[in-house]
């Protein structure tokens, strides 16, 4: 195998990552803030990769564009749900949050292989071959525009996060509960928002998705095991740790789908999610607990 | 096992005698297709009680009990086609792999001190290497299956797990009944109550000289092994095994429905979720079938909505409160 052909597979994996990034990103500010964890993400990103299937066919709407208004809608839908369904479960005991999203994931994914039957659904994009060359690499355009895509949506949530009132109280909210109760935050309202984002983020993810691979609704649970993979590779509640675990899940599964063999490459990635495990269960980038 | 009985009062006695006869009477009075629906339930009563001992219990929320169930049922199985050992001798193969597994698992996750949602991810990802795994290892018949032969000549060798639906339905309930009594057993014994006060305090359960991670290994060595024994019935009586369908993790969330919708941590909540549950879903896909629809995520749609309604309203499942409607309530200890 030539050098070049490694070179493609590393940026590919990088490309990938970024946008596996994004979608666990949306995991790990749900956690962080809510301390929930949401067992149905996978299915969330089918959900937003079957909406940006029916866009591409209605209407013509490019994935990589539709990107932005579904998570617009998926942003809707998150604060609906944080504030009609998940509020009462944040006091309650995690396994009961955990069934509780394990009964959302399978209405999700029963609901959309009702409706759209268990067929792989794919989109033609005019640009889906297309690839730029560079000093003898070959790159996928379709991947770079998915990569920056996803890029600028995690700026755009990094920078909220930093830059406004509403963000700042959010991360107030993630370290001090108590304390930002006492200075008057509406915490519900936060979570609320906070949830929003983390579907926002899967709702941006899937439809990027979408202009990538091909998907039918039994994909949904190894998305979920993906982006949860990531988080806690990545420190779960940290936002570069997701980022970062999404980049070297993206690159591992690249490269080990090339070394080995496709099929395998899942098996890299939870194996590397035991080794995380047990030897920094705190992930990477995330902050040991006294 | 005379305590092991003290949670019966002479009205639940009554009750439950009342069942066991009807379910032995069963198969005179019902048509084949019912039995069939009976079957599945106390099968589902059977898995239910053994993931319940390890989550009702001990508190460890296992998302991957597919892992024993396709063990056992592939060792069984390999075993029968490829080496001629029949299943009353490789169940204990089977049970012994399943323990194998959950002590890597166990290790992993108590040495490290995985726990809470943690654990239950570790317990996916477990059975979703092994999964994939079996998808391409050609031995195992990779993705497109391993198939026992069904064979006439063969159809009355009980010694080999061959027989009828009539054979298969009174082990399916001579299972039920057996998980029922070793869950009533644990419960009362001393290692039952270690169970329990881990699941409700493990500090205080510390406090109190419980070897918390010795315990913890027991309960998910005793559910794992009889989930495995689960694994060796499916296997002889579906006589087909796919790492899609048997080690799936949508598998691993089929057991749990029933102890969940039930009643976590309770004696009967397997039994009455599995009862309630198994006839809703094929009554659901008759109906839908007898008018013209073949809807194959419905079932599925519906014990998630249920899943949902249950664990918002009531997240001690329905047999506490069926219980006390009946005027069955257990006598306490």
């Amino acid at each position: 195998m030539s050098f070049s052909l490694y070179v493609e597979v590393l940026i590919q994996g990088v490309l990938s990552g970024l946008v596996y990034g994004l979608m666990a990103l949306g995991l790990s500010v749900i956690f962080g803030v809510v301390r929930v964890v949401n067992f149905a993400h996978g299915e969330f990103a089918v959900l937003a990769m079957y909406c940006a299937f029916v866009l591409f066919g209605l209407a013509g709407v490019d994935p990589i564009i539709a990107s932005i208004p579904l998570a617009i809608a998926f942003f809707v839908l998150g604060y609906a749900m944080q504030r009609g369904m998940v509020q009462p479960f944040v006091t309650r005991p995690q396994h009961e949050q955990f069934i509780l999203l394990v009964g959302v994931a399978l209405v999700i994914t029963n609901g959309l292989l009702l409706v759209f039957g268990p067929e792989s659904k794919h989109v033609d994009l005019p640009y889906s071959f297309d690839s730029y060359t560079v000093a003898g690499v070959l790159i996928d355009k379709v991947r770079v525009y998915g990569a920056a895509a996803a890029l600028a949506v995690t700026a755009a949530l990094f920078a909220f996060f930093r830059f406004t009132s509403t963000g700042t109280a959010i991360r107030a909210s993630a370290d001090n509960l108590t304390g930002a109760a006492v200075v008057g935050l509406d915490v519900k309202r936060l979570y609320a928002i906070s949830f929003g984002l983390g579907l926002a983020c899967v709702g941006a993810a899937g439809s990027i998705m979408m202009a990538l691979t091909d998907m039918t609704p039994m994909l949904a649970p190894s998305l979920t095991l993906l982006a949860f993979t990531i988080v806690i590779v990545g420190g779960l509640g940290s936002m570069t740790g997701a980022l970062a675990g999404g980049l070297l899940i993206g690159v591992a599964e690249a490269v080990a789908s090339l070394v080995v063999s496709p099929a395998i490459k899942s098996m890299v990635s939870f194996g590397l999610l035991v080794l995380v495990l047990a030897l920094r269960p705190q992930g990477l980038f995330g902050k040991a607990e006294s | 096992m005379k305590g092991a009985l003290s949670f019966l009062t002479p009205r639940s006695t009554i009750a439950l005698l009342v069942c066991g006869v009807a379910l032995l009477i069963a198969p005179f009075v019902v048509d084949r297709y019912t039995l069939s629906i009976i079957l599945l339930a106390l099968l589902g009563t059977y898995l239910g009680q053994a993931w319940n001992i390890l989550m009702g219990y001990c508190g460890l929320l296992s998302l991957g009990h597919a892992l024993y169930l396709g063990l056992g049922a592939y060792a069984s199985a390999i075993l029968f086609v490829n080496y001629g050992v029949g299943p009353w001798l490789s169940v204990f193969v089977a049970m012994a792999l399943a323990i194998g597994a959950a002590a890597v698992l166990g290790w992993l996750g108590f040495r490290f001190r995985i726990e809470d949602v943690y654990f239950s991810l570790l317990t996916i990802a477990f059975a979703e290497i092994v999964r994939i795994g079996f998808d391409n290892w050609s031995f195992v018949g990779g993705a497109a299956g391993f198939f026992l032969p069904v064979n006439a000549s063969l159809s009355h060798q009980w010694w080999n797990l061959r027989g009828g639906p009539l054979f298969f339905y009174y082990l399916a309930l001579a299972m039920a009944v057996a998980s029922l009594v070793i869950a009533a057993v644990l419960r009362s014994s001393k290692l039952g109550y270690a169970f329990l006060a881990i699941r409700e305090d493990p500090q205080a359960a510390r406090a109190l000289g419980v070897n918390i991670n010795r315990t913890r290994f027991l309960a998910l060595f005793i559910s794992a092994a009889m989930t495995a024994v689960g694994g060796v019935y499916l296997a002889f009586w579906t006589n087909n095994l796919f790492p899609a369908q048997i080690l799936e993790t949508s598998k691993s969330i089929e057991i749990i429905l029933a102890p969940i919708i039930g009643g976590l941590g309770t004696l009967m909540g397997p039994f009455v979720g599995a009862f309630l549950l198994v006839p809703l879903g094929s009554a659901l896909t008759d109906g839908l079938r007898a008018i013209g629809l073949s809807a194959p995520g419905v079932k599925a749609l519906v014990y998630g909505l249920i899943l949902m309604a249950i664990i918002a309203a009531t997240p001690n499942g329905i047999w506490p409160w069926l219980a006390r409607k009946l005027g069955l309530e257990a006598r306490e200890p």
